[in-house]
């Protein structure tokens, strides 16, 4: 019963992930195996396929590094202090989780870029004849969208976990002495560390996978693996060569992930999970000085350029403010036969959301518990196995299920699923620590006062685990709402969704079109900001506040 | 040594925890903080440890403030109810952890984790993981780690609390041992009164963020300060008082009783007359004339080993106020009196004493 | 202000009744069972068509790119004719798309596939999906735009990949718009055009074609490498070069003036005013050499299970209706001239003097080639 119900996230990876890839690299390789040898040992020859590579792992180490650098002290700061806004805070730092680098790259430039807010506020400041900032196609602007991307990542995923580490321990290490800081190094960090390390490989493989962020704001000179992969696909339809750059990139992200989770999971210690999350009003006006720093920071770097999208949407053109773009939203200017009112694509939009959690959820629930079982001898393979799909490329992937899928490539459930593969590995990565930390002898307790396995765990893991879960399951609604699902899988256009409405407003020139896509952003951001601080609003009934 | 001045803290509008708490601490003194949960005894504390900011008052340490000193820089041991013990490092790294923080040598280190370890009977287990011990060995280990790096005042939080009644009593005097031996100065919480007469050298009674009383735990014992003292250190028998006869007579609803000493008290309202449960014999007449007869009728009987306890009933109807609980010596008994029988009691009357309602 | 408080904090009420309400259902099965049922009467109009009105449509299905578009009136009227129900299907971007259809020729996708433009041509003939099919509307189609002898592809629509400029940003430097492609090396044009990368993009390989075509396959290197001297922005995709950067299209956040894009954009810049101008803000810019003729085919599928159905469609498409459609719809020129032109397209689309016009078989030929040496230049 119980091996079944662990088999349960192998067979769905099997069918929806490793199935459709195998049989893409079939019929990759299958045409012609010694040419494609032949032009694979050239590829490994040439200087351009190692540069690519290293570029490509080089960015992603960077841009994790930098996210973690950033995140850190605001996930402490989300997780030991409470303060006005903090929930609403929070989710909309999901937001940009679902955003289209489309419409986001304008909402940097607009910041700064070389006409934008920020340079002309500092030419006017200190008299510059040329603007001070000059980002544009530099890799500063590349890790710094990353930053912007992922940093909710890092912020949700350690700050929920330090949230519920039991404050005595750093208050111990106070009493013996400790300074803040070392306290935080000697106690804190180690402790974050298994957190930590999972929000670093979820940051990693976006980074190594990057697509737009790079072209978009890097331009041609930062090529990764992923660009490389799209092109000899869809470009040369050199099937081989993307297989084979398929394969690179997965035996590198497998190797990565596979140590990576090996030292997670060493790690992690039982701790004493508190039910609730420790968060107190800043006491002094010291605190209220980190607290705000660290609001400013987040203010500055993440939610403005969230709200120099909304006030464009709002603006655009003339620059007078005007509701235009969001009434045209609602009509069908050109009587196309695809034409769905904003309700029809948010609508359409939620559903595969909630359908994405509803697969997503359970699934990363058991597994967190397949990875947990001790002496599980295929957990070493799974764990990394089930981050894969981050860190496969989606042209390669969507072609296999072309291949494979036979009928169910035009289900309307394949969208959830394919979201689900992508929704997976945050759930499992932001449940497993805190999983591993639970104590042991709170089940047993259990089970003694007589609950069945069930109830058990509805009545002690459940609530205990519940915060982690949470976030995961944020981190899932979000990616469903803003994935974009026509590059990896097969679009409906009598069906869309709200990152469809924005990708077809976007294909014909004209600032209506453009107005509509920000608007419909907008409607994205919002959507998406209520429907997570739903989502964390659900208290399992338990609670003091029943 | 210790001084605390007037301490107020507010954690919501209407939640004044502590309500100007004053209180001071001498060298090597073991002074125990007694009161009901949620009466502010934690949160003194950690007030006292700088984990908590105090609204108003002062806390001073050898006669400097220390109010505004973050924690780390006090020099006080503080050991946790649940022991904080770091989950990531081993007996020896958690014990050596404060030593550490003072850029204490490895070496030295070494050593002192060792003299800890015996100290607190703990030898060989340096190097295991601190989720492989038992809840008095995980105890042990937090002392041991609060104690190494020499602390010069150490705060005790509930720190038996988790463990069995057995453990907990050898750990107690165990803990007293040691305490006396380091003469380290101590603030140790409990809401334990039992703890609290086995270790302290002073109890400070506290309620809803008050301080009731602060005395030797045998003063304590023979003139509580008020009938919340007396009902928290387990005194039962607080009879109302109807009126005075005069300065040495009060009158109850079980009968008069004259005592030893005038009383200042005069008025009949906001007093009680405790008598103590050992304050009886049974049957014999002692020969000391402070001793006067009572008749009852036994409701309940208990056995506890070396005592036994029952519940005396002086009149016919069996109000509260009537009956009275005594504890008597075992030996030379073989039965206990049956529920329902008849007994005949002598009160010493030099051990009563009137105590003020509150 | 008040109000808005009141508005919470009935809210906050309203949330508060509805944890109560989950923790009653909390300890049965029902929880389990209204989540899954919520979640199918959700899905319910994604899983169940519409109801037919007579007797059953027959249903045909149609793939292509996701810029594919039709008119409802349009679409449906066919639908009517034939009893049919039209699906339309999109697989990406135009090699995306064409590929999935190649990947799927064992258990085709769909009945037809529209969308294929003559630089996929020859690949999608090599891949030997197509039934041939000559429709009798092709006779009104001109000789040019049919490229396949067999007929297995018949073209659609066309248009031309060329440089738009912001008209108003010229003029009011004083800065001439660029007359030949050298000028754009010129340090006049420093850090004024934006193109798409050619390995990711449509319009950028056709523009990096009109280039070999006009300095020839031992020149265009030495002219793109002028053009990165000169600060030229590459972006992945047209949107991004023609929203982010171009002035025009990003309303004033961007700072290149000079794009490549398609000479309907104008016609489109004004379709999709909001401050009703009657005149595009934005102009073609056609120096010798620089515009790219793109012409998109229909096909029939081989293994289509409608192929009568889809040979209708086909000369549905080809037919004045549809193709005067098509103008206001996709933004490119309708192959067959008997179709009505809009008179935006008449006054601001004009037709590039001397389009580039490609052999498929060279552009497949060849497209690797030329563009990884493109992209070793581009990333030196």
């Amino acid at each position: 019963m119980q091996a079944a119900l662990y088999a349960l996230p192998v067979l769905f990876l099997t069918i929806f992930y490793l199935y459709p890839l195998l049989a893409i690299l079939r019929v990759s390789f299958g045409a012609s195996l010694a040419e494609a040898m032949e032009q694979v040992s050239a590829a490994l020859r040439s200087p351009g396929f190692w540069r690519v590579l290293w570029f490509t792992t080089w960015q992603a180490t960077v841009s994790t590094l930098l996210t973690v650098l950033v995140g850190l002290p605001l996930a402490g700061v989300f997780a030991r202090f409470d303060f006005p806004g903090r929930g609403l805070m929070a989710a909309l730092l999901t937001v940009p989780f679902v955003m289209p680098t489309v419409v986001v790259a304008p909402a940097f430039l607009a910041l700064i870029g070389r006409n934008g807010l920020l340079n002309a506020w500092l030419q006017r400041l200190f008299h510059l004849d040329a603007p001070p900032i000059q980002l544009e196609q530099t890799i500063w602007l590349i890790l710094l969208v990353h930053v912007f991307y992922n940093v909710a990542i890092v912020i949700r995923t350690v700050g929920g976990f330090w949230s519920t580490l039991p404050p005595t321990l750093a208050e111990a290490a106070a009493a013996l002495g400790a300074s803040p800081r070392r306290r935080f190094w000697t106690v804190t960090a180690p402790l974050l560390a298994p957190s930590l390390v999972a929000a670093g490989l979820l940051v990693f493989l976006f980074c190594f996978t990057s697509f737009g962020v790079i072209l978009i704001l890097g331009g041609l000179r930062f090529a990764t693996l992923e660009v490389e992969i799209y092109r000899q696909a869809v470009s040369y339809f050199n099937l081989p060569m993307a297989a084979f750059l398929s394969i690179v990139q997965l035996v590198f992200t497998f190797t990565i992930m596979a140590l990576y989770t090996r030292v997670q999971a060493r790690l992690s210690r039982t701790l004493r999970l508190r039910r609730r999350a420790f968060a107190r009003r800043p006491a002094s006006w010291r605190q209220w000085a980190v607290v705000g720093l660290a609001l400013a920071a987040t203010w500055i770097g993440v939610l403005s350029p969230l709200l120099a999208l909304a006030v464009r949407s709002f603006t655009l053109g003339d620059g007078g403010p005007t509701l235009l773009y969001y009434q045209m939203l609602g009509e069908n200017l050109r009587q196309s036969a695809f034409f769905a009112p904003p309700i029809t694509a948010v609508r359409n939009s939620l559903v595969y959301a909630l359908a994405t959690l509803a697969i997503s959820l359970p699934l990363g629930v058991i597994a967190g518990y397949a990875l947990t079982q001790p002496r599980s001898r295929w957990a070493a393979i799974l764990d990394p196995l089930l981050l894969l799909p981050l860190g496969t490329s989606a042209v390669t992937l969507g072609f296999g299920y072309i291949v494979a899928m036979g009928p169910l490539r035009v289900s309307p459930w394949l969208p959830p699923v394919a979201h689900s593969l992508i929704a997976l590995p945050f759930v499992v990565r932001t449940f497993l620590p805190a999983l591993r930390a639970l104590d042991r002898r709170l089940r047993e307790a259990a089970s003694t006062l007589g609950a069945d396995p069930f109830r058990r765990w509805w009545t002690i893991d459940a609530p205990l685990l519940l915060r982690a879960l949470l976030i995961g399951a944020a981190f899932a609604f979000a990616i469903s709402l803003g994935e974009f699902g026509a590059t990896l899988l097969i679009a409906r256009p009598d069906r869309p969704t709200m990152p469809m409405v924005i990708y077809r407003a976007l294909g014909q020139p004209g600032l209506m079109n453009y107005g509509q896509a920000l608007a419909m952003s907008t409607i994205l951001m919002v959507i998406t900001a209520v429907s997570i601080l739903l989502i964390e609003r659900f208290r399992l009934p338990q609670g003091e506040e029943f | 040594m210790l001084e605390v001045r007037a301490i107020h803290k507010r954690f919501a509008p209407d939640k004044e925890v502590l309500q100007g708490v004053s209180l001071t601490v001498e060298p090597q003194e073991i002074l125990c903080l007694l009161g009901p949960s949620g009466c502010g005894k934690s949160t003194l504390l950690r007030i006292i440890a700088g984990l908590e900011r105090a609204d108003q008052g002062q806390v001073l340490l050898h006669g400097s403030d220390i109010t505004e000193t973050p924690t780390h820089r006090r020099s006080v041991g503080l050991m946790f109810q649940d022991y904080a013990l770091f989950p990531h490092l081993n007996v020896a790294e958690n014990i050596a952890y404060g030593l550490r923080m003072q850029g204490v040598s490895v070496a030295e280190r070494r050593r002192r984790v060792e003299e800890m370890l015996a100290l607190v009977n703990l030898e060989g287990y340096a190097n295991r993981s601190v989720d492989d011990l038992s809840g008095g060995e995980q105890q042990r280990v937090a002392l041991a780690r609060t104690l190494a790096p020499n602390p010069t005042l150490l705060l005790l939080d509930e720190p038996v609390a988790n463990l069995d009644r057995l453990l907990r009593e050898e750990l107690l005097e165990a803990l007293r041992r040691i305490l006396k031996h380091l003469q380290v100065t101590t603030i140790f919480v409990t809401h334990d009164q039992e703890e609290a007469f086995a270790l302290a050298d002073r109890i400070a009674v506290m309620r809803a963020g008050r301080l009731e009383q602060v005395d030797a735990p045998a003063a304590l014992y023979r003139r509580p300060a008020n009938t919340f003292v007396a009902a928290f250190l387990g005194f039962r028998n607080l009879l109302p008082i109807l009126e005075w006869r005069d300065a040495y007579t009060v009158c109850t609803p079980i009968g008069a009783f004259s005592l030893p000493v005038p009383s200042a008290a005069r008025s009949a309202t906001g007093f009680r007359l405790l008598i103590p449960p050992d304050a009886a014999v049974l049957d014999s007449a002692p020969s000391s004339a402070t001793y006067v007869p009572l008749v009852g009728r036994v409701i309940d009987a208990t056995f506890r080993g070396s005592v036994f306890r029952l519940q005396v009933a002086l009149k016919e109807n069996e109000k509260d106020d009537n009956v009275l609980y005594f504890e008597f010596r075992t030996r030379g008994r073989e039965v206990l009196p049956a529920q329902g029988e008849p007994v005949q009691l002598w009160l010493d009357v030099a051990q009563l004493c009137v105590v003020q309602e509150g | 202000m008040f109000a808005q408080r009141h508005v919470w904090n009935s809210l906050r009420w309203r949330l508060h009744g509805a944890r109560i309400w989950l923790h009653r259902l909390y300890r049965g099965p029902l929880l389990g069972a209204l989540l899954v049922a919520a979640l199918l009467a959700g899905c319910q109009p994604l899983t169940s068509p519409t109801p037919a009105e007579t007797a059953t449509p027959t249903p045909l299905v149609l793939a292509s790119h996701d810029s594919f578009n039709i008119s409802e009136e349009v679409l449906a009227r066919f639908e009517r004719e034939h009893n049919v129900s039209v699906q339309v299907l999109t697989l990406g971007d135009t090699g995306t798309a064409l590929n999935k259809v190649i990947l799927s020729k064992d258990a085709p996708l769909a009945d037809l596939f529209f969308g294929v433009d003559n630089t996929f041509l020859s690949r999608a003939l090599a891949a030997d999906i197509f039934e041939p099919y000559e429709s009798p509307l092709l006779a009104q189609i001109p000789d040019d735009l049919e490229m396949d002898p067999q007929h297995r592809l018949s073209p659609v629509d066309y248009g031309f990949v060329n440089l738009n400029a912001d008209r108003e940003w010229f003029a009011s430097r004083g800065i001439p718009l660029p007359e030949r492609l050298e000028d754009l090396t010129d340090p006049t044009y420093k850090g004024l055009l934006v193109v798409q990368n050619p390995a990711t993009s449509s319009p950028g390989l056709a523009f990096l074609l009109t280039t070999i075509d006009y300095f020839g396959e031992d020149g265009y290197l030495d002219f793109w490498r002028g053009l990165k001297e000169n600060d030229v922005l590459v972006t992945d995709g047209w949107s991004e070069a023609y929203f982010t950067h171009f002035t025009v299209g990003s309303g004033g956040a961007g700072d290149r003036p000079l794009v490549v894009s398609y000479s309907t954009s104008p016609p489109a810049d004004v379709v999709y005013a909001t401050d009703g101008r009657t005149e595009p803000a934005t102009v073609n810019v056609f120096p010798p050499g620089s515009a790219f003729r793109q012409v998109e085919f229909v096909g029939v599928l081989k293994g289509a299970a409608q192929p009568e159905l889809a040979r209708r469609f086909i000369d549905f498409m080809l037919d004045v209706e549809f193709q005067s459609d098509i103008p206001l719809q996709m933004f490119v020129y309708p192959a067959n001239p008997n179709a009505t032109l809009p008179e935006l397209f008449v006054k601001f689309a004009q037709v590039p003097p001397d389009p580039v016009i490609f052999d498929p078989a060279a552009i497949e030929a060849n497209r690797e080639r030329w563009v990884q040496a493109w992209v070793e230049l581009m990333t030196q």
